[in-house]
């Protein structure tokens, strides 16, 4: 999908450079000599994050986001021309390319999750922060997106902020998420309904010596 | 149904740590030196004898995959990516593996790439896994600090490292030659084949791409023998466990590892909970991940779930990821969100792809409402033809199969639905054309 870009937007940043270059070295210590194109995509996340750690001490608060000089930066340390950067920073999704909220909510709503009611969890969300899909907070703390499936199917219906994943979701929980994450109250990363991992909420149905010797619960 | 004894993911749920020493306790790096001093052929064979297929989707057998490798190098060096770009809807299982077993798939990784000569994986993780992919990285630095991997790894006189790099929110990744291109540090565009990984991969090096747990329950197989696993299943084709993820309207919707060929209401009533209402509460089920057609209830009363068995009722067993819908579900919108999916995912690469997931994805939305005419059920399936077969990659046919699934078991819901609408706004239908 085609992913908007403003290379010359007034939010576009002059400069731009890794305040860490120690990792930097590691990172294209991963790949073969001559090979280090290939830390393209992992020098895209490390700007996005040294951005999300300024964003985070900003007032307005904002989250991690690739400005275009980061771009150029990287292409000037991998060697190839900036549009090759461009061109892999726009064609995956996780590479935020305008400023975003502190909280990137990514709401999935791919049939796992719309049949477990992910489209009442975004009717949560837009309705308690007052925005629709796409959209920011005037106080510079969400963002939420629509995205398709994360990977957590049997947890549905879940979503991501920033890093981690909130799952088996219900629109009480996940008001309760916002709240406390605008209060800046620790949440609990994961179910929300307290169930272990992947595994069945009323108990395993598999493992069960072991179930007995770990005291977890077993299904009836 | 599968004995526990028999179960290779003993931590599948992260009831214990990931850590190293607690993986060994469970027989994980157990003499994986003794494994690999029995040599290249022999690895290769037990492989093939165990009747492994693939677990990433397509279900090509391991040991011949393996086998394709040049067994001498030409000075080229030669590659293992374990694919970890876990993105089919409906599938979750690798997931675990990642965060709960990632030792099982660090042993497994130095086993195979001992096997296909090569000195370096490169394990390729959807970056949204953010959080597992710092279990691996924690697991890969517990293996070096042990002498597992680097130099002289689990002391097998073979050197291995393994690393990691996390994609960036794409599908199509989780097609090798596109993920090959992303580790590149290019667009996830699909290569052309031949020329296939195996003899110009990453790098244009020998290269074989083999999912999380394809590569994970390796060293359990050859630790207790190819036999062992061929004894588990269905039939000779169709064999050993099988991660499942049951999601949808199930009462207790999980992951699970099973027995290949376990029939598919045992699978969800056993370990499931049941369908929501009940059994007779149940509308359709898919059976593999989202690119595998639907089956209607009648089919999924008696179904067994391996890949000879689904493929027999024109579907497949694809991931294993297992969507439940009851008798509540609006099947065509549930359909037509999947074919958002593929029209989003699309690479844009191949015309009849990037162009043809838009035109189906627009069908089906008016197809949802009711808003088209009879026809065009018609138009809709042989446009699902146009574009099946003739693309780069399997994406193509992947956003074809569900539709053609949804038309062969549902055409008369969708006809109802047109017909009704017609009756309730017929202007609606003339603006349409």
């Amino acid at each position: 999908m085609k992913k908007h870009v403003d290379l010359t937007a007034a939010y576009q940043p002059k400069d731009f450079s890794f305040r860490d270059m120690s990792q930097v070295a590691e990172i294209l210590s991963r790949y073969p000599k001559g090979k280090q194109r290939s830390a393209t995509m992992p020098l895209l996340d490390l700007a996005q994050r040294q951005v999300a750690q300024d964003g985070a001490l900003a007032n307005p608060p904002y989250g991690g986001w690739i400005p275009r000089a980061a771009m150029d930066k990287i292409a000037e340390i991998v060697d190839v021309p900036p549009i090759k950067v461009y061109e892999v920073a726009t064609f995956y999704s996780m590479y935020n390319l305008e400023p975003v909220g502190k909280y990137l909510v990514q709401m999935c709503t791919t049939t796992p999750c719309m049949l477990c009611g992910s489209g009442d969890i975004v009717k949560t969300c837009e309705d308690h922060l007052g925005i629709h899909m796409g959209e920011s907070t005037k106080d510079g703390l969400f963002t939420i997106v629509e995205v398709e499936c994360l990977g957590a199917c049997v947890n549905a219906p879940m979503v991501q902020v920033n890093d981690d994943y909130f799952e088996d979701l219900t629109p009480e929980s996940m008001k309760q998420l916002l709240v406390d994450l605008k209060d800046g109250k620790d949440v609990t990363i994961g179910s929300q309904k307290g169930r272990r991992t992947s595994m069945a909420l009323s108990g395993t149905t598999t493992l069960l010596d072991q179930a007995d010797k770990l005291g977890v619960k077993k299904a009836i | 149904m599968l004995a526990d004894q028999d179960r290779i993911f003993t931590n599948i749920y992260g009831w214990d740590t990931y850590s190293l020493a607690a993986a060994k306790a469970r027989g994980d790096w157990d003499n994986t030196k003794d494994i690999i001093a029995k040599g290249r052929d022999w690895i290769i064979d037990e492989m093939k004898k165990s009747g492994l297929r693939g677990r990433g989707g397509a279900g090509f057998p391991t040991g011949t995959k393996w086998s394709f490798m040049p067994k001498v190098s030409d000075g080229r060096p030669h590659y293992l990516v374990i694919n970890a770009d876990e993105s089919e809807p409906g599938t979750c299982k690798d997931r675990d593996i990642l965060r709960h077993e990632p030792h099982k798939l660090l042993e497994g990784a130095l086993i195979a790439g001992f096997a296909m000569g090569a000195h370096r994986a490169y394990i390729y993780m959807r970056g949204e896994f953010y959080n597992e992919g710092s279990t691996i990285n924690r697991a890969i630095r517990e293996a070096y600090d042990a002498g597992l991997l680097g130099k002289n790894a689990a002391g097998s006189g073979w050197d291995f490292d393994v690393v990691l790099h996390r994609g960036g929110g794409a599908y199509i990744c989780g097609e090798e030659t596109a993920l090959i291109e992303s580790i590149e540090g290019k667009k996830g565009q699909p290569r052309n084949k031949p020329p296939f990984p195996a003899g110009a991969g990453l790098y244009s090096c020998p290269t074989t791409v083999n999912n999380v747990e394809t590569i994970a329950v390796a060293p359990t197989i050859l630790r207790r023998g190819g036999g062992w696993f061929a004894g588990i299943g269905r039939d000779e084709k169709n064999t050993g466990t099988k991660l499942f993820c049951i999601s949808g309207h199930v009462n207790n919707p999980c992951n699970v590892e099973e027995a290949m060929g376990i029939p598919l209401k045992e699978l969800i009533e056993k370990h499931a909970g049941g369908i929501r209402g009940g059994w007779d509460n149940l509308l359709a089920i898919i059976p593999g991940g989202s690119s595998t057609p639907l089956l209607p209830k009648h089919i999924c009363d008696t179904v067994l779930m391996d890949f000879d068995s689904l493929r027999a009722v024109q579907s497949g067993l694809g991931t294993a990821g297992v969507i439940v819908m009851d008798k509540s579900t609006d099947i065509v919108s549930a359909i037509a969100r999947l074919t958002h999916f593929y029209m989003h995912e699309s690479c844009g690469q191949c015309t009849p792809c990037r162009e043809g997931t838009g035109w189906l994805y627009r069908i089906m939305q008016r197809m949802a409402r009711g808003n088209a005419t009879i026809e065009e059920i018609d138009m809709l399936l042989d446009l699902t033809k146009e574009i099946e077969g003739h693309t780069i990659c399997a994406h193509g046919d992947a956003s074809a199969w569900p539709i053609q699934g949804l038309i062969r078991h549902f055409r008369p819901e969708m006809e109802k639905r047109l017909l009704d609408y017609r009756k309730d706004a017929p202007h609606d239908i003339m603006a349409a054309e």
